[in-house]
């Protein structure tokens, strides 16, 4: 610790301690990165391969197989799966960010009796293990006759404590003289909501839509228990099958993990900013 | 503001609370409530069970139910990745906060794995820890042999090996069990996918806002790069630590359901099940409805009162 502590005491350190933990700071991040990614990459070579070659230890396909891809789609209905699975996040994430953020206002904003005690049940709630309240989820949809159906996937996930608590913490941070401004040029709470605030969550909203789009997107519980005709399987659950009826294709099953990955990596880069920010505002006290 | 006012202000609240309150009632609150009555029942989905209240009989009997400790075991020995995972996320905090060049490159590639965290992740994992053609293995075999040692790799999902050498049925220690098997996989498998997710951000954020002139005058006084870090940073961050804490605690209780479902189907010998994988077969396979709930309703039980304990213990140890 002392040694530690004399190393880059100012004035002591120099030029050669600061380049030399400078240079320590790089290495250790890109063992970092490239542990991070080789298994992608391994699995983007593996997808390339014909079978027999999966199991040789060069990573590299000897003779690149590009028609993995397209034995994917004849082998199951992959199509299918992906558009289950996007139209349903789509319509979630819909409906959770909307109700979310109407939600989310009456916590934020508006003054009215038992408002905070009404939003500590709400936390209260995020304690919940998901089975517990799974189960009667299960049974209610039986009794609607709802199971095997895509309303019986997107209507009891329409509603989240997470994004109420998420859109609540962004919207206490703009100012409150903007909608006191409003509200004495006559605006009704709605207008205010619509065209003052929403339009400066944005950032939240986005961040909120991501989170739930991607949770969906990749959701595997709900749609195991409730779904049984091929026709409403999801893309997790359509790989979990694929991978116990065809686990011996290694290179097939991990096309199809690839086609799985690429669109969130895609649609990751191209929201990070606003994802960053989401996390780092639900931490916020308040 | 006036009294109109004012009522009309709650009336609004009440119109834009609606949508989601009675979401809330009907998904979270009704079943929460509806599981705890179900679960002084015999509720089965099966036809030819007459349905019958019990009182706390699947309480007792889940005292009695030897695979219940055995999973309850399972799960807290997944929570060993947990500290791994928290202070790793500090390490790679801290290597980013300190604003080099390709920040935003390395954040991204970091934060790629929770990103896409899911059925399609878990078989790929599965197939990188495969014994025969898997390239872990491969790897780990290579080593060995280079350095001439004369083990054998693990062979992770397939084994019931763990650190402790617990036997996979009996809740007691077995000589030949001591390795790395199945749940440390898993456990291995948890730190890739964590280490570089929320956490990490939470604690960027947090990095961020430790006041400069703190750190500046500790430096100033002599103070060097660990002191600085263990008496202004670390108390700095403590508020964040304690929520990561909090709340991975109460992930960790409530995981390791994709897991064994995707992976293992929580084999071998049941050491991957965890307690939210077994209430899911007894609900799900096994149809006990009631017996099922009475799990969820301790497992509950369990996440409230650890939470508890943290939030006593911790606002006491940081508040002082």
């Amino acid at each position: 610790m002392r040694a530690d502590g004399k190393y880059i005491a100012p004035g002591f350190g120099g030029w050669w301690h600061r380049q030399g933990r400078w240079g320590a700071s790089h290495v250790l991040l890109a063992v970092l990165a490239v542990t991070t990614t080789l298994p992608f990459l391994w699995m983007l070579l593996a997808s390339f391969k014909p079978l027999e070659e999966v199991e040789q230890v060069n990573p590299f396909p000897t003779e690149w197989q590009p028609q993995n891809y397209r034995r994917v789609f004849e082998q199951i209905p992959f199509a299918r799966y992906y558009f289950n699975s996007v139209f349903i996040a789509a319509w979630v994430t819909f409906l959770q960010v909307l109700t979310s953020a109407m939600a989310g206002y009456a916590f934020a904003r508006l003054r009215w009796p038992g408002r905070d005690h009404v939003f500590k049940l709400y936390l209260a709630t995020l304690m919940i293990p998901g089975v517990v309240t799974m189960i009667p989820n299960f049974t209610v949809m039986v009794k609607l006759h709802l199971l095997d159906s895509y309303l019986g996937l997107i209507v009891p996930a329409a509603f989240s404590a997470f994004g109420t608590f998420l859109l609540r913490q962004f919207m206490l941070t703009i100012p409150t003289s903007l909608d006191e401004a409003a509200a004495i040029d006559g605006a009704s709470p709605w207008r205010i909501f619509w065209d003052v605030i929403l339009p400066l969550a944005r950032p939240g909203l986005i961040a909120l839509a991501i989170f739930s789009f991607m949770g969906n997107y990749q959701s595997l519980l709900w749609p195991l228990i409730l779904t049984k005709s091929e026709s409403l399987r999801t893309l997790p659950i359509g790989m979990l099958d694929f991978d116990s009826t065809y686990g011996r294709q290694t290179n097939l099953i991990m096309a199809a993990t690839v086609m799985n990955v690429i669109p969130l990596v895609i649609l990751f880069v191209c929201t990070q900013r606003y994802l960053v920010k989401g996390i780092q505002m639900g931490a916020v006290k308040g | 503001m006036s009294a109109p006012g004012r009522r009309h202000e709650t009336l609004a609240a009440l119109g834009f609370l609606a949508p989601n309150f009675i979401g809330f009632l009907v998904f979270t609150a009704g079943p929460l409530l509806f599981s705890l009555a179900v679960s002084f029942s015999n509720w089965s989905l099966q036809q030819n069970i007459p349905f019958q209240w019990t009182g706390a009989e699947n309480y007792g009997e889940l005292a009695k139910d030897k695979q219940f400790w055995i999973y309850f075991v399972n799960t807290i020995y997944m929570m060993l990745g947990m500290p791994v995972a928290i202070a790793g996320s500090l390490v790679c905090a801290l290597l980013l906060a300190q604003r080099l060049r390709g920040i935003v490159v390395y954040r991204t590639l970091f934060y790629l794995p929770t990103f896409v965290n899911g059925v399609a992740l878990m078989i790929l994992w599965k197939a990188l820890y495969n014994p025969s053609f898997g390239p872990i293995n491969a790897v780990l075999d290579w080593g060995l042999q280079m350095l001439h040692i004369p083990a054998k790799a693990p062979q992770w999902l397939l084994s019931t090996a763990n650190l402790f050498g617990l036997d996979p049925q009996e809740l007691a220690v077995t000589w030949t069990k001591f390795g790395l098997g199945a749940r440390d996989a898993l456990i291995i498998m948890g730190i890739w996918i964590a280490i570089g997710g929320n956490n990490m951000l939470l604690y960027l954020a947090a990095l961020t806002n430790v006041p400069q002139e703190l750190t500046e005058a500790a430096q100033i006084d002599g103070a060097g790069r660990w002191a600085v870090f263990r008496h202004v940073t670390w108390p700095q961050l403590a508020p964040t630590t304690f929520f990561i804490v909090v709340m991975s605690f109460i992930g960790a209780f409530q995981g390791g359901f994709e897991q064994a479902r995707v992976m293992t189907n929580g084999g071998p010998s049941g050491t991957t099940t965890t307690l939210s994988y077994y209430i899911y077969t007894k609900a799900f396979e096994e149809f006990q409805i009631g017996y099922a709930s009475a799990i969820s309703w301790v497992l509950f039980a369990i996440i409230f009162v650890v939470t508890m304990i943290n939030w006593k213990f911790g606002s006491e140890s940081w508040n002082e």
